[in-house]
């Protein structure tokens, strides 16, 4: 879909006194800019957006959305801008935020083992800040190197080694936001907890509809004293799968244990010559990490399970550029499809990891009786399912059918106890899809935390939830006067007897 | 209501939320009756609090008011264990020890007690009463606490309605993450009946390595060496008194081989007075290590700095508690930041406020904060008097109070047992 505005901006008034209060170089409104920032990394969405705003500080944060809010004007925040269900699609009435230039590491303190970032700081860049104190950031989206940290806080990102290490909402102890009422707040900081409701639990992951993101705190992690990849390779995806079950059967936790099938495995051949194993209907990826006497007895642990599985080859990383070769196939996997197909569309379904072989045969039924081609990159370890729907635009109906089968695979997560997403979010893409999981009872309780956070719906409305809901009067503060009256009522109640 | 709830008149002593007399206790067998009790007592203007095995009932502000104890010793059972999955779904009344107790024979375990499950009568929390109250675990130097392993959770508002949030996997970011605000909610937003957490593998082998030091400050300085090795413990705990001994227990799990080595490397940091204990079981571990800081009469501080400052804050803790003539035990995760101060003993309310607030200034330096997790009522008022409560300032309560608002406009769920107005 394409929204373009019209010549003159209805947001100039708007515009004007952005430009004399933060500066007017941080003010787009110039068409052929504003359409640099129609999509994020989900491109068959694009919405030019009215206005956007090029952040330098929490101040400029801060005064975009109190002109917003002024003129009752939505807003939407956006980072790198990589994000994959269109979280941080603009609205053609509304003011995009840009964080990107906000990139300052504040701090990184190896004695709290935490780092104080601005929003717009690449993943990647915190651990590479931490990396002379043998620490690191934990969660390593595959986006690691391009993606920020305040679009990883929005979509609680995960990655690879989440599987061992958790997901960001278990690495952030602190940020510091500007609520959608215009104010600033700060949830939490240095310490591990602070008392009050977990508000911090609910923010991260909230896809940007409860503030904007000006500032956090992460916790670091230390860096293990080994790591040993392995790669083993099978002729079908059910003896890969069944290793997988041996392995975690075992009480093994891998650091990382991600699957590709055959045609993953050749997509990835094609871009990046990655060598593995010929004839391989299934590869897996282990990665074991820790203290290393621990590591040394796990993974020759996993060696024998993939053995025992009916691996035909396993090969064993050596040193880190090894580790880095095996790698290199698995990080290019969703990229690399472009080279097999004009078009894909990359899906993130979860399921309990022990209905894999079930999910994975359904799903090829599902493929080829839609004649459409599949791809399967996943984390296997915790049933993050990345089915790439392979299909050519150009040729009429094919892209109709992807869709479909795209949407088919979600419902098979469903119906297997999964979750129609496990990492790249809900946001314009699935929020269809949200009734499928949640009662309209689940998503209006949800809508609660949002009315409080922003009653009047202007920070990213339209992701997340399939309708909004109406939030109701301002709420008022208890007195001490009331509560006594509570007290006296005590009296007036009925007889339980009689209530029950 | 359709199915009757089973409820009763009570004039029990034991049927009370910090001194406050309930006068019915309904004990709901699902979360639809559950549901039924929330409507009524909405619908009636009576006021409830939720109750599991009651041992932390007492924790936060004495509520306002009580006129019905939802009792959750009926919403029992393991729903679903998919020991393949590593997830469990549990119903909120089952006691800790129970789902302990199910999960041991399949060697995995819900990674927030190193407490096995154990047949001398030890029945502990529930499941639901654990992430009301979100004590502090040992365990969460190595795996967090109850709110990085609650995944999915089912609740009753105090409309009745009934809402899920999260799911039966652990990899999922559809939706708010509902379970998280409700840990440490203290039943003030809604009753938890159903929870999915997800579980760790039990390990094969366990190690305790502890070592006495003089100081709080050098305790601190041994953290801080852990943590810069690889050693990956599970616990860095703390354990001293008002004088004496300040004692460091560092626990180390995993498979036998590697735990022999990782001990050892403990010790060396710990220094040639460490000691390495074989754990077995729990009658191995040292009393200080099962037991909370404080008795269910006393007082207990919870203290939560940056990590580097809780070796000190040991320090402060002791030499502010000698000041105001308070005994005091000081335990908790050294390696965390996350201290308790259990305060017992005869002492005057005044002295104990002033503590408090004193204690919160140090803190307040260093971002660090105390809650008042339990106190007798003169406690409270004595808080109350200095301009204080139990929790503190706390910059985003205002927000809290919204949300309290949007959760539960009458104020049916223990009003007056949470921060500010809530």
């Amino acid at each position: 879909m394409r929204i373009r505005t019209k010549a003159a901006n209805p947001l100039s008034p708007l515009c004007t006194k952005l430009r004399s209060r933060i500066g007017a170089e941080k003010v787009v409104d110039d068409p052929t800019e504003l359409e640099t920032y129609a999509c994020d990394g989900l491109a068959q969405y694009r919405v030019q957006p009215g206005l956007v705003v090029l952040a330098d500080d929490a101040d400029d944060v801060q005064a975009a959305v109190q002109e917003c809010v002024a003129a009752e004007i939505p807003f939407v925040a956006r980072g790198s801008g990589t994000g994959l269900s269109g979280g941080a699609l603009p609205r053609a009435d509304g003011v995009l935020i840009v964080a990107a230039r906000m990139r300052g590491i504040k701090t990184i303190d190896p004695d709290d083992v935490c780092a104080v970032v601005e929003p717009g700081v690449i993943n990647l860049d915190v651990s590479r800040a931490a990396a002379p104190h043998g620490l690191h950031y934990a969660p390593d989206p595959s986006s690691q190197q391009i993606c920020s940290i305040g679009g990883n806080v929005a979509e609680n990102s995960g990655g690879a080694h989440c599987l061992k290490y958790g997901f960001t909402t278990n690495h952030v102890t602190g940020v510091e936001l500007v609520t959608p009422d215009g104010g600033r707040l700060r949830i939490g900081g240095r310490a591990a907890e602070y008392p009050g409701y977990d508000l911090l639990g609910a923010y991260v992951g909230s896809e940007g509809t409860l503030g904007i993101t000006t500032e956090v705190t992460v916790r670091l992690t230390r860096d293990p004293e080994d790591v040993r990849t392995l790669l083993a390779a099978f002729e079908t995806i059910d003896e890969a799968g069944a290793a997988v079950s041996a392995v975690i059967g075992a009480g093994v936790v891998p650091a990382a244990i991600e699957m590709m099938d055959a045609l993953a495995i050749e997509a990835a051949e094609v871009a990046v010559g990655c060598g593995y194993p010929e004839g391989a209907g299934a590869v897996l990826l282990v990665e074991i990490d820790g203290p290393a006497t621990e590591v040394q007895h796990t993974f020759e642990e996993v060696q024998r399970h993939c053995a025992e599985s009916g691996a035909f080859e396993v090969r064993v990383a050596k040193d880190d550029t090894e580790r880095a070769l095996l790698w290199r196939g698995r990080k290019s996997a969703f990229a690399a499809v472009g080279r097999i197909s004009p078009n894909y569309i990359i899906q993130d379904g979860v399921i309990p990891r022990t209905t894999l072989p079930e999910v994975l045969h359904a799903m090829t039924e599902l493929a080829s009786s839609a004649g459409v081609r599949v791809a399967n990159v996943f984390h296997a370890g915790d049933g993050n399912l990345h089915p790439l729907v392979l299909f050519d635009a150009a040729v009429e109906g094919e892209e109709e059918r992807a869709e479909e089968v795209s949407g088919a695979i979600l419902d098979l997560c469903i119906e297997h106890g999964g979750s129609i997403t496990g990492e790249h979010g809900v946001g314009v893409d699935k929020a269809k899809h949200m009734p499928k999981m949640f009662t309209a009872d689940d998503l209006d309780t949800m809508q609660r935390v949002r009315c409080a956070f922003d009653p009047a719906g202007l920070a990213n409305p339209g992701k997340v939830f399939p309708t909004p809901r109406m939030c109701g009067e301002v709420p008022r503060v208890h007195s001490a006067d009331e509560a006594r009256n509570d007290r006296r009522a005590d009296e007036a109640t009925p007889n339980g007897a009689e209530v029950f | 209501m359709g199915d009757a709830v089973p409820l009763n008149d009570s004039t029990a002593v034991v049927d009370t939320v910090a001194d406050v007399q309930a006068r019915y206790v309904a004990t709901p067998e699902s979360t639809e009756q559950a549901a039924a009790v929330l409507r009524m007592a909405t619908e009636r203007g009576l006021k409830v609090v939720p109750r599991g095995t009651a041992t932390k009932l007492e924790w936060g502000k004495p509520p306002d008011r009580v006129d019905i104890l939802l009792d959750t010793s009926r919403l029992v059972g393991i729903v679903d264990h998919a020991a393949g999955d590593l997830v469990v779904r549990v119903r909120a009344g089952t006691p800790m020890s129970r789902l302990a107790g199910t999960l041991f024979p399949k060697r995995q375990r819900l990674s927030l007690s190193t407490r096995l499950p154990v047949q001398d009568g030890y029945v502990g929390g529930t499941v639901g009463g654990t992430i009301a109250a979100n004590p502090s675990s040992q365990l969460r130097y190595g795996f967090g606490t109850i709110r990085d392993l609650l995944i999915g959770v089912t609740v009753v508002l105090a409309d009745g309605t009934i809402a899920h949030a999260g799911g039966g996997v652990v990899k999922n970011v559809a939706g708010y993450d509902l379970g998280k605000l409700l840990v440490g909610s203290l039943g003030t937003l809604g009753v938890v009946t159903e929870a999915v957490f997800r579980l760790h593998p039990a390990p094969s082998a366990t190690r305790l390595v502890t070592v006495e030091v003089d100081q709080g400050e050098i305790a601190g300085w041994l953290a801080a060496a852990l943590r810069r090795a690889q050693l990956a413990p599970s616990a860095v705990e703390v354990d001293a008194w008002n004088d004496g001994a300040v004692t460091v227990g560092v626990l180390v799990e995993g498979v036998p081989n590697g735990v022999v080595a990782r001990s050892e490397a403990a010790a060396r940091i710990l220094g040639r007075d460490a000691e390495i204990t074989v754990v077995e079981g729990p009658s191995e571990l040292p009393d200080w290590w099962l037991s909370p800081a404080t008795d269910a009469a006393g007082t207990s501080l919870r203290i939560a700095v940056p990590p580097s400052v809780a070796g000190p804050m040991v320090d402060i803790v002791r030499a502010t508690s000698a000041r105001a003539g308070v005994t005091v035990t000081c335990r908790g995760s050294l390696g965390a930041g996350v201290l308790h101060a259990g305060l017992s003993g005869e002492y005057d309310v005044e002295p104990v406020a002033a503590l408090v607030e004193e204690l919160r200034e140090l803190a307040a330096k260093h971002e660090g904060t105390v809650l008042v997790e339990s106190a007798a009522r003169d406690v409270h008022r004595a808080l109350g008097k200095r301009g204080t409560d139990a929790f503190g300032p706390i910059p985003a309560l205002p927000l809290m109070e919204r949300l309290k608002h949007e959760f539960d406009p009458d104020r049916v769920l223990a009003p007056g047992r949470f921060a500010g107005a809530i």
